[in-house]
């Protein structure tokens, strides 16, 4: 992606004209023209053209793992605040094992973190599920929050770039894609050293040859870039 | 100087700055000025300056507020104490009240919040610094700042005000022509807002007299001015990915 001229497009903007065409989502059909219906880049896949968000606030998708808090508890689930518009909804049959109702509080209580993947995104919230691998309650470590615009490039070209941080630092990272970044590993200045890395790439994220000035930056850090064997992946859905 | 000039000659032929009747004052738009919002725009026409922050969609509260058809906009709109030589009473008025209630109009003709039903759109406009046009320069900045926070448009909008000194019709008005120019049949001022693709207008006021073949030529020279707005809006969105994104 960084290597391709992106295109901004603005509302209201022509983005093509002719019957052929297909606006998908983020553009709209006004006569022959294909219009942007939000500010973006444009992405044009044969026929079918799109408007790829660049700013503004976290839109959960189906399939994406997200990292949330507890806000409520009711009487069949839990409600979960993920910096969206909406509250999402986990509820007791999603998580991977049989809890009474009575218990709930003690699986998941009041202001715990947990990573959940969306199961289906409606208009009236979101629905969430825990039961695959990968996936619970939050314990240790540390949260870091980022814009959710940069998520794709924490994560690299099919995890590259979360693996590079991994295989220097040995910290587990677990980056949800509404912009939440879980760093947990086995002592402080490690973690707080992949909260550098990570911080570092959020303020460089145009640059071109990110890996290298990112390789360059744990040199500097003293870190050296060894193989850790890291059980948990948790970076589905990194670049567009 | 200024009302000498005006008072000598009877009618408005030359302004006050030196611009051509349909010049609108030089404009310098900003996207991206407050990292933590949703979405962020200035715009700046002349010594006008407006910022507007665009924060949401979050769930509305109190819930009796909500739609659960839609999504709302709300836009609060204010001038800051030190924004002219007299020091404005911070706080909402019956005219900054106002001035929210119609961007809210005007803005909502061209959202689309069908799909975040039972949450709120704030946008937030303040004027750092006045010089008339305040709020025209506020939609711009507005319409700049929703279109950044990644709200669904329709298209944009871009306003502007034009005006009639004594029997001249001007473009952008500035602070003197707006209200200070009390000769002969004083000034009359028109703020109106486009939309940008369709060129409709979103927003329409009125405040003196003018004549029917007058208002049309108006309606025609806001179109043009609009033109250019927009080319300004336009450029400071796409430039945005060069150095912010």
């Amino acid at each position: 992606m960084a290597n391709e001229k992106r295109q901004i497009v603005v509302p209201g903007e022509t983005l093509v004209s002719g019957n052929e065409f297909l606006p998908g989502d983020g553009a709209y059909r006004d006569g022959d023209d294909v219009v942007a219906g939000r500010y973006g880049i444009l992405n044009m896949a044969e026929k079918h053209v799109r408007v790829i968000p660049v700013s503004g606030a976290y839109y959960p998708r189906r399939g994406n793992t997200i990292i949330g808090t507890i806000v409520d508890i009711t009487f069949n689930g839990w409600l979960i605040d993920f910096g969206g518009a909406q509250n999402a909804f986990l509820p007791v049959a999603e998580v991977p094992r049989y809890i009474n109702r009575n218990e709930m509080r003690e699986f998941l209580d009041f202001g715990e973190a947990v990573v959940v993947k969306v199961w289906d995104v409606k208009s009236r919230g979101v629905d969430l599920s825990m039961k695959m691998r990968g996936f619970g309650k939050i314990e240790g470590g540390m949260i870091l929050s980022v814009s959710p615009n940069k998520v794709p490039r924490i994560i690299g070209k099919e995890g590259s770039m979360v693996k590079l941080i991994k295989d220097a630092t040995g910290c587990s990272i677990t980056v949800g894609q509404n912009g939440k970044v879980w760093i947990s590993g086995n002592d402080a200045d490690k973690e707080l050293a992949t909260k550098k890395i990570i911080e570092f790439i959020i303020a460089h994220s145009t640059i071109a040859g990110l890996t290298e000035k990112v390789e360059k930056f744990i040199a500097d850090l003293g870190l050296k870039v060894e193989k850790v064997e890291i059980v948990e992946e948790n970076t589905d859905g990194g670049e567009e | 100087m200024k009302n000498k000039m005006a008072a000598n000659k009877g009618i408005y032929t030359k302004r006050d700055d030196g611009r051509k009747m349909d010049e609108v004052r030089p404009m310098t738009a900003k996207v991206g000025i407050v990292p933590s919002a949703d979405g962020s725009a200035s715009f700046e026409t002349g010594r006008t300056k407006a910022i507007a922050v665009v924060r949401g969609p979050r769930t509305l509260h109190p819930q009796h507020l909500q739609n659960a058809q839609t999504g709302i906009l709300r836009v609060n709109y204010g001038m800051m104490p030190f924004s002219v030589e007299d020091r404005i009473r911070p706080g909402p008025n019956r005219r900054s009240e106002e001035i929210s209630k119609v961007t809210e109009w005007a803005l909502s003709s061209v959202v689309d919040l069908s799909g975040f039903p039972n949450t709120v759109v704030d946008v937030f406009i303040q004027i750092p610094q006045a010089d008339a046009g305040t709020r025209v320069a506020g939609i711009n900045a507005a319409a700049m700042a929703l279109a950044h926070a990644g709200i669904p448009m329709k298209q944009m909008v871009s306003a502007i005000g034009v005006g009639k000194i004594d029997k001249t019709l001007v473009v952008d008005l500035d602070k003197f022509e707006d209200s200070e120019f009390h000769d002969e049949e004083g000034s009359t001022d028109i703020p109106m807002v486009f939309t940008s693709r369709k060129k409709d207008i979103a927003l329409l006021q009125l405040d003196g007299k003018i004549s029917v073949p007058e208002f049309k030529e108006v309606v025609e020279m806001a179109k043009k001015a609009c033109e250019d707005i927009l080319k300004v809006q336009m450029e400071a969105l796409k430039n945005v990915g060069e150095d912010d994104e």
